[in-house]
């Protein structure tokens, strides 16, 4: 008896000594790979980064791919949040238990992981291959083709949360609404999108806070520039693109900018990602 | 008079105003309808565009494409097995790390730590979910290979390998069957099979774990205090009570994790080596479908590019099924929940 009862105990021991080695190692990768990023990145910084362009190569700075990064952030938002915000009240408010419905939704989720680089071929198909036959060549890759990628990667996230926040909105509201005679499309408008509009800000930053750091899907759209650009329509340089190629480079110099790259990237989505939880928590707390 | 004028106009008034409504309503639900139809035509469009796409390596090469393992751009000609391999054997790397040690985590976060403890470990590990694939890749590159062929690579070839650097085979290359093979290598560098699969596995651990820890939250707490009643031990209720209970959903999120793997980019192209050749050996450089993609489709032209295009339809049908399977599985859970 006292010997299966050892037995249980040192299972149990082993079990939850085992638990806790598991967290401490996926922490300890964490930590290493955060410090790594912080250590070269800091070490890699300074005034040139922001002043001067990649053409300069080693002595050069990444200015091109930062304001690349921030126009073609900017369109893939500013594609996705409409059509987003839209489809996502579609599933939620005028679709939810249609068999179309619960299908598009389901079939969201699996482009939500679905592999970006197979999207970046997608818009290469669809925009760079006509853009080009269409101008005989003068226009080929272009920063609206890395906007339309990322939108599509986009695009998933803003459905989701969307769709969960307005569901979370009580049904009373638009019992209320809908008794006073108001129309569902303004009460839909004006009342359940304001009700549920932090829920959505926060899904747009997580969207935001996804793209600003893909890679993948810009190497055949936006495929990169080392000369500054602000016309959508000319090739533009991004920051994971330039970290992609100065990470393959030879030389140091160049490793080092990668790294700082790498460095303002991450903060980037960090922030993002902490400004985003930070505007949810706000509003439960409002809510309670 | 014009009592009965404005009672008419107002009649009049409201008639058309819900006439107005009925239409603009109908306009905003197609609307509506539109943007949700677009999700379907992204998945669509993807699929179809890298069919089309490799529609000519498709018809050149027909079902042999899927098992030869040429890559010569010199005679034109191609096969996909050489990164399909890659990529499976990455995947499984990654998912024979991850899914122990993602089980760990979310036992110890939902029944072993303190409650004080589990909101922050938590987020500290979703933080590793947010970090973009690139700087995986970037710190894989030149941190975790280095290390990797400096600290561990030669201990596996030299009691694991069967091309140990002072000759002698270890007792374990002798004795176990392709263990030798797996483990022989004499490439001198860290980027390699089991390195992508490594850094891939780092990759997905929160994603299967913070799965993990959302279903284990659902397991009714008077199955698991039944069975604390009864004697058992916090491992017994989680092996026997919260894991057969949410086994479904625990799949589920095993195959979400496989999906993500599979269709990586970044975090593995720096740390696979780009060899584009078969090597039993988990130590030599290799190549993945989104790796190979990355590296040669903005210098490709004519059957190669076909051939990149036939790979990546190839993938996403492949990583589409991954994800159905994972998010079926995954829904069962929560149709219990509702009943």
């Amino acid at each position: 008896m006292s010997a299966i009862y050892l037995r249980r105990r040192v299972t149990n021991w082993v079990a939850m000594g085992l638990s806790m080695l598991a967290t401490l190692i996926g922490l300890a990768f964490l930590a290493w790979i955060l410090w790594e990023t912080l250590r070269q990145g800091i070490g890699a910084l300074n005034l040139k980064l922001f002043t001067k362009i990649t053409a300069n190569g080693a002595d050069g700075g990444l200015a091109n791919a930062m304001v690349g990064s921030l126009i073609i952030n900017f369109i893939g938002i500013a594609i996705a949040t409409p059509i987003g915000v839209l489809a996502g009240t579609w599933l939620a408010e005028y679709a939810d238990r249609t068999k179309l419905g619960e299908s598009i939704r389901f079939l969201n989720d699996i482009l939500l992981s679905a592999p970006s680089i197979v999207m970046g071929l997608f818009v290469y198909t669809i925009i760079v291959l006509p853009t080009t036959a269409l101008t005989h060549g003068s226009t080929t890759f272009s920063g609206f083709a890395g906007g339309v990628a990322l939108a599509l990667i986009a695009l998933p996230v803003i459905v989701r949360t969307t769709d969960e926040m307005l569901r979370l909105v009580p049904s009373t509201l638009r019992e209320a609404a809908l008794s006073l005679g108001v129309p569902q499309w303004k009460l839909t408008l004006q009342i359940l999108i304001r009700a549920a509009r932090s829920g959505i800000i926060t899904g747009v930053l997580l969207a935001l806070a996804r793209i600003s750091g893909e890679t993948a899907p810009l190497l055949f759209t936006a495929f990169g520039n080392n000369y500054m650009a602000v016309n959508p329509i000319d090739k533009m340089s991004s920051l994971p693109q330039i970290i992609y190629q100065y990470a393959n480079d030879p030389g140091d110099d160049m490793h080092a900018l990668a790294w700082a790259g790498a460095f303002v990237v991450t903060m980037f989505v960090l922030l993002l990602s902490l400004a985003s939880r930070m505007v949810l928590s706000r509003t439960k707390v409002s809510h309670d | 008079m014009p009592a009965t004028d404005t009672v008419a106009s107002s009649i009049d008034l409201l008639e058309r105003r819900s006439r107005r409504d009925a239409r603009d309503e109908r306009l905003f639900r197609w609307l509506l309808k539109g943007c949700a139809l677009l999700v379907l035509a992204a998945l669509l469009g993807a699929a179809g565009a890298t069919l089309w796409g490799g529609r000519s390596a498709f018809s050149t090469f027909g079902w042999h494409f899927l098992v030869s393992t040429a890559w010569d751009p010199g005679n034109d000609v191609y096969g996909a097995l050489v990164p399909v391999y890659g990529t499976i054997a990455t995947s499984l790397i990654a998912l024979l790390i991850a899914v122990p040690v993602s089980f760990g985590i979310a036992l110890y976060l939902s029944e072993v730590a303190p409650a004080w403890l589990r909101t922050p470990v938590a987020s500290a590990i979703e933080l590793l979910a947010g970090i973009p694939s690139i700087i995986y890749g970037m710190w894989g590159l030149f941190i975790f290979a280095p290390f990797f062929a400096n600290h561990i690579k030669p201990w596996l070839t030299s009691n694991l390998g069967n091309q140990p650097d002072d000759g002698k085979l270890s007792w374990v290359a002798q004795h176990v069957p392709f263990v030798g093979k797996l483990f022989g290598s004499s490439y001198p560098f860290g980027a390699s099979i089991l390195v992508a699969g490594i850094v891939l596995a780092i990759m997905i651990i929160p994603f299967i774990s913070s799965v993990m820890r959302e279903v284990f939250q659902t397991v009714p707490t008077r199955l698991k205090e039944s069975a604390y009643a009864l004697g058992s031990s916090t491992w017994e209720v989680s092996w026997d009570i919260v894991l057969p209970y949410t086994r479904s959903a625990v799949i589920g999120g095993i195959f979400l994790g496989l999906g993500r793997a599979l269709g990586e980019t970044m975090a593995v192209t720096f740390v696979l080596g780009n060899a584009m050749t078969l090597s039993a050996s988990l130590l030599d450089p290799g190549t993945s479908i989104a790796s190979t993609i990355a590296n040669q489709f903005s210098e490709a032209s004519g059957l190669q590019k076909s051939s990149l295009m036939a790979l990546a339809f190839l993938l996403f049908v492949v990583t589409f099924f991954v994800l159905l399977i994972a998010r079926l599985m995954l829904r069962q859970l929560a149709k219990k929940e509702g009943s």
